[in-house]
């Protein structure tokens, strides 16, 4: 056994050295047009070694380490205690979520600028995510071209806009309706197909239409996007300092206030609020409707739910279709918070990074997947000389999640009722 | 003449790289006819394959090592080598503890893998694309010289005659060998084959060192090729890749080689009469089609679904 565990532990070390040694012991740089190869720093190396070390030292004593993991105590101190009454818990829950509804109303006038306009975007991820959540959490369907559904709502405002004149507020329901239809109208064929060829599909949709915006240049504007989309309004007050469209008056005016950039900002923040709040609220009541339990059951076992009378086409779609709609809702404040948009916002890469939020929050929870969203968001931002390691981080963290929690951080929990205990 | 003379000039491009399709879509489709799961770093694999590739070409350069036939054939090993252990530690770390869980996990998992890959060489190498020397150069041409003419260049050549090797290697490997026996086993009834005493583990490893070894291949070559590569040009051609298994019936190894031909064809036709930049549509709209109309592709067998 001895001589088994040494032999592979030896050639666990090797195969760390022979697949971490060429990339990152050597670096390709080009001089003129002659490509030169140096080594790489001493210190790199160094680390190529050690960790070849750790892996045979791993490998070797591995059955010693994982019984002393097994038996070590377990490092959560709550984990033995009963959990909270159901009653109890949702007061609870309502209460905590009120109070940081409240919070996230009032934040903004007392902090700077550049973090109002963060949480912008994060209110954005939240409502992409939330989105996304029903699509992949509830109803089961993989689906990796997600962004797709964002860009139609950010291009519909954005060419509305350009060539109609129209304000953001009609373009924001627009947006989210078209959206919706393309999910509608890609849904339709392609629900039919199993899992993974259903990711593969909407993956191959989402490069299309990124492709498409790239191309269509007379249009789109191709790689050079469309700019000067404009700012929502407050019941016809521009938050410009000077007013551009005939009949609007200014909010500084109208108030009597000195005027100042901020405000634009911190309402752009108020409307992202209420928009990801409601929804969290659409989302949640869906859920506890018959069509959030037939989603679940679907994904659970189709099968069993087929031959109960669920139809599978309706189901999915429905599903599909709301999720779009909410990207549709996403893409519109994402337009009007940038004032300018590209295909180049659009790549697979944010559908990834939508997808990791929603696999690290917990499949199908909410409250985890509106924390992964903040957390994805902004740990990044406050870790500045890390965030070139951001992508590399979320592709771990994806598939460690995968290996050891499935559920997720904060996995979902059904409502249910409990039996008292008999006395 | 003319004219017949450019759709053949379109033919043997996309013949080309058709080929080269090919030996990547044999990976998706070998561990997908196996464990059922789609390998969505292999891509990433075969990027890595080709920096690889890159890194002993210039190494043996430095040293001033110039005969061509040694370059190839050391370039061609260190990047198989490479891949294999690629292939085979990304089994072992993100796919082997999460087989059998339902079907999602481990496409997510592979999807992560895929990601941490892409910027593991980012990382390391930087993000720009680096110029890949074209050792070997000139070719062949037909036609007048005043008037369009078709050419098929060494490189071109070179291409098919690696890819027609590695393809009758490998379809006499799968046939007479005793792993390969196994493989075909193993891809029937995976719990019977564990039965009868085959290490069920082993041969999905195999099959994977298998696969990464022929996008390691497949690496040196495009590279070669295109003349450039980055850390995300991975990422698309396994996609075509997947594609081309998916056209031809995934699980089915001829049926790889026949979807990547067809594939590679259809995208150089595109790019020769409509646009360049509409190939990448046409490839992913025919994946599509071929999904909706026939899900098991031209080769593939049907899958029962089992209650």
């Amino acid at each position: 056994m001895a001589a088994h565990n040494l032999k592979h532990a030896l050639f666990c070390a090797i195969v760390t050295l022979v697949i971490a040694y060429p990339i990152l012991g050597f670096n390709l740089t080009s001089s003129g047009t002659n490509i030169v190869l140096e080594g790489a720093k001493t210190h790199t190396i160094g680390l190529v070694l050690l960790a070849a070390v750790a892996v045979f030292l791993f490998q070797l004593f591995r059955d010693n380490i994982t019984g002393l993991l097994g038996k070590a105590p377990a490092l959560n101190p709550l984990a033995n205690r009963q959990p909270m009454e159901q009653s109890k818990r949702l007061k609870l829950e309502s209460t905590l979520l009120t109070l940081i509804i409240v919070g996230a109303l009032f934040w903004p006038f007392f902090v700077s600028r550049g973090s109002v306009d963060l949480a912008t975007l994060v209110l954005i991820y939240v409502m992409l995510a939330l989105g996304l959540n029903v699509v992949v959490g509830l109803a089961g369907l993989l689906d990796l071209g997600y962004v797709a559904f964002y860009a139609v709502g950010a291009y519909t405002f954005a060419l509305l806009s350009q060539y109609y004149g129209v304000s953001f507020w009609f373009a924001l329901p627009l947006g989210a309706l078209l959206a919706a239809l393309f999910g509608l109208v890609l849904g339709f064929p392609v629900l039919r197909l199993r899992g993974d060829y259903l990711a593969i599909v909407t993956l191959g949709f989402g490069e299309i239409i990124r492709i498409l915006l790239n191309n269509m240049t007379n249009l789109t504007g191709g790689p050079n996007g469309i700019g000067g989309i404009p700012d929502p309004t407050l019941f016809g007050m521009e938050f410009g300092r000077r007013v551009k469209e005939e009949g609007n008056t200014s909010f500084h005016e109208t108030f009597g206030i000195a005027y100042s950039s901020e405000h634009k900002i911190i309402f752009l923040y108020l409307i992202a609020l209420v928009l990801a709040v409601i929804t969290a609220l659409v989302i949640r009541r869906l859920m506890r409707m018959p069509v959030g339990r037939a989603w679940e059951a679907l994904r659970e076992d189709e099968i069993a739910a087929r031959s109960l009378g669920l139809s599978r086409t309706a189901v999915k779609l429905s599903a599909f279709t709301i999720g779009a709609f909410f990207a549709g809702f996403a893409g519109t404040v994402f337009a009007s918070k940038q004032g300018f948009i590209s295909p180049e916002s659009f790549v697979f890469l944010e559908s990834a990074i939508i997808l990791a939020i929603v696999v690290l929050g917990g499949m199908g929870s909410q409250m985890g997947v509106i924390l992964a969203a903040i957390a994805v968001t902004i740990l990044p931002e406050l870790a500045r000389e890390f965030s070139e390691y951001r992508m590399l981080i979320f592709g771990a963290a994806m598939v460690l999640m995968m290996v050891w929690r499935p559920q997720g951080l904060l996995p979902m929990r059904r409502i249910h009722i409990e039996l008292k205990a008999q006395e | 003449m003319q004219d017949l003379l450019y759709f053949f000039q379109q033919l043997i491009n996309g013949l080309t790289i058709g080929s080269t399709y090919a030996l990547i879509a044999i990976g998706y489709t070998m561990v997908y006819g196996i464990i059922g799961m789609i390998n969505f770093a292999h891509g990433e694999i075969y990027m890595i394959g080709a920096y690889t590739a890159l890194i002993a070409i210039t190494g043996l350069a430095a040293l001033g090592i110039a005969w061509l036939p040694v370059i190839l054939i050391v370039a061609l090993v260190c990047a198989m080598i490479v891949s294999s252990s690629m292939g085979w530690a990304v089994e072992r770390v993100a796919y082997r503890p999460v087989r059998g869980r339902h079907r999602l996990i481990p496409l997510i998992s592979a999807i992560g893998m895929s990601i941490f890959l892409q910027n593991y060489v980012h990382l390391a190498q930087g993000s720009r694309n680096i110029g890949f020397p074209a050792l070997i150069e000139g070719g062949f041409r037909f036609g007048s010289a005043d008037s369009f003419q078709t050419s098929i260049s060494y490189m071109q050549i070179t291409i098919f005659i690696t890819t027609l090797v590695c393809m009758t290697l490998l379809s006499l490997f799968i046939s007479r060998s005793r792993i390969g026996r196994a493989c075909r086993a193993v891809s029937q009834d995976l719990g019977m084959a564990n039965l009868l005493g085959i290490d069920t583990n082993r041969i999905i490893s195999a099959t994977f060192i298998i696969g990464a070894a022929l996008a390691a291949v497949a690496g040196l070559l495009l590279g070669m090729y295109y003349g450039s590569i980055d850390p995300l040009f991975g990422f698309i051609a396994g996609l075509k890749a997947f594609t081309a298994a998916v056209l031809g019936g995934i699980g089915s190894i001829p049926g790889a080689m026949l979807g990547g031909l067809i594939l590679g064809v259809a995208e150089s036709m595109t790019s020769g009469y409509l646009s360049g930049e509409y190939k990448d549509v046409v490839s992913f709209g025919l994946l599509i089609l071929i999904l909706l109309f026939k899900p098991t592709g031209l080769l593939g067998k049907p899958e029962v679904e089992k209650i």
